[in-house]
């Protein structure tokens, strides 16, 4: 090769590299950030629930249960996107689906609830965001599979569309129910 | 020379402390342990703030956890632990130094590298070139030059 030809080429092929590795990175969400927790046993909690305030649930209750916990809150644009999603998840009737209504004033996600429908088995109150924070939430909508053994499996960031909802979040919960 | 200082000061801690509540501590080595942290700390929110600068909801909140567990006389490590458990190494600005962020850590030497490998290179070929000159050219060019 001449050496004028390497001068042409050798920088046109680094930028063609250089171009590549950029267009990778752009579709890259760097909002989905890994969660350290997958894999790692559930943080308990204990909490008012939504609709019966004087009666607790927690996450004890849910022990030998394949459940799903989803990070919701009145004020999120994301929840009420993804809301008809996990309506279809509910009918599915595979694992009862736990809401954390997180830093939401109580009327407000009762609102909201009979205005959308209620699949929840039950919503609980997270109104600081202690709960939150102890299980890594940092944007909701945010759901959650928890196994029998009280681990979370998989957690899905931002809303559940369709297409992650059939081929993730569906799967994945009949892998673990089927699990003993 | 002392008002440039005064000034630069006075630009950055009004950058980075701008939004945030006050925070009473009991002990001025805890008050300084968490503006050490809230600094080092990432908000996931908006991802290029950290939390001393951030006014999102998360940074108020993770800002009060730090706020407690330092009060309840935790140590960085504790605190540090406590997040990264929760949200990943992503949420501090120094990550540790491990497979997954040995580019991050190696990679601006790597680049220094090859860019001093270039450039010896160049270098080189330039001065061979210089040398290159016949007798002939010498002339012509000391003809061109009028010496």
């Amino acid at each position: 090769m001449k050496p004028g030809k390497l001068k042409f080429w050798l920088p046109a092929g680094l930028f063609v590299i250089l171009a590549a590795v950029l267009a990778i990175g752009l579709t890259l969400d760097p909002r989905r950030v890994p969660s350290p927790l997958v894999d790692k046993p559930a943080p308990s909690f204990q909490l008012a629930r939504l609709w019966e305030p004087d009666t607790q649930f927690s996450t004890e209750d849910m022990r030998g249960k394949v459940w799903v916990l989803n990070v919701w809150a009145s004020w999120c644009v994301g929840c009420r996107e993804e809301h008809e999603v996990l309506q279809q998840l509910a009918n599915e009737n595979l694992a009862p689906i736990v809401g954390l209504n997180y830093k939401d004033k109580p009327e407000n996600a009762r609102q909201w609830l009979n205005d959308l429908g209620n699949f929840f088995e039950l919503s609980v109150m997270d109104r600081d965001g202690r709960v939150g924070i102890d299980w890594g939430v940092y944007g909701v909508p945010e759901t959650f599979i928890i196994d029998r053994q009280g681990i979370i499996r998989y957690k899905h960031i931002g809303p559940v569309d369709y297409p992650a909802l059939t081929q993730t979040l569906i799967p994945k919960i009949k892998s673990l129910v089927e699990e003993s | 020379m002392r008002a440039f200082i005064l000034a630069w000061a006075l630009l950055v801690s009004s950058a980075s402390y701008a939004v945030i509540e006050v925070r009473e501590f009991d002990d001025p080595d805890k008050q300084a342990l968490y503006e050490e942290l809230i600094d080092e700390l990432r908000c996931l929110v908006c991802q290029n703030q950290n939390l001393a600068a951030s006014n999102a909801d998360l940074a108020k909140d993770l800002r009060r956890q730090a706020h407690e567990m330092i009060q309840q006389g935790a140590g960085k490590d504790e605190v540090i632990d406590y997040m990264v458990d929760r949200y990943g190494d992503f949420v501090l600005y120094r990550p540790p130094f491990k497979p997954t962020t040995l580019l991050l850590w190696v990679g601006p030497a790597l680049f220094l590298a090859i860019g001093l490998v270039v450039v010896v290179i160049v270098s080189r070929r330039r001065a061979a070139n210089e040398e290159a000159l016949s007798d002939d050219e010498r002339r012509e060019a000391r003809r061109l030059l009028g010496d």
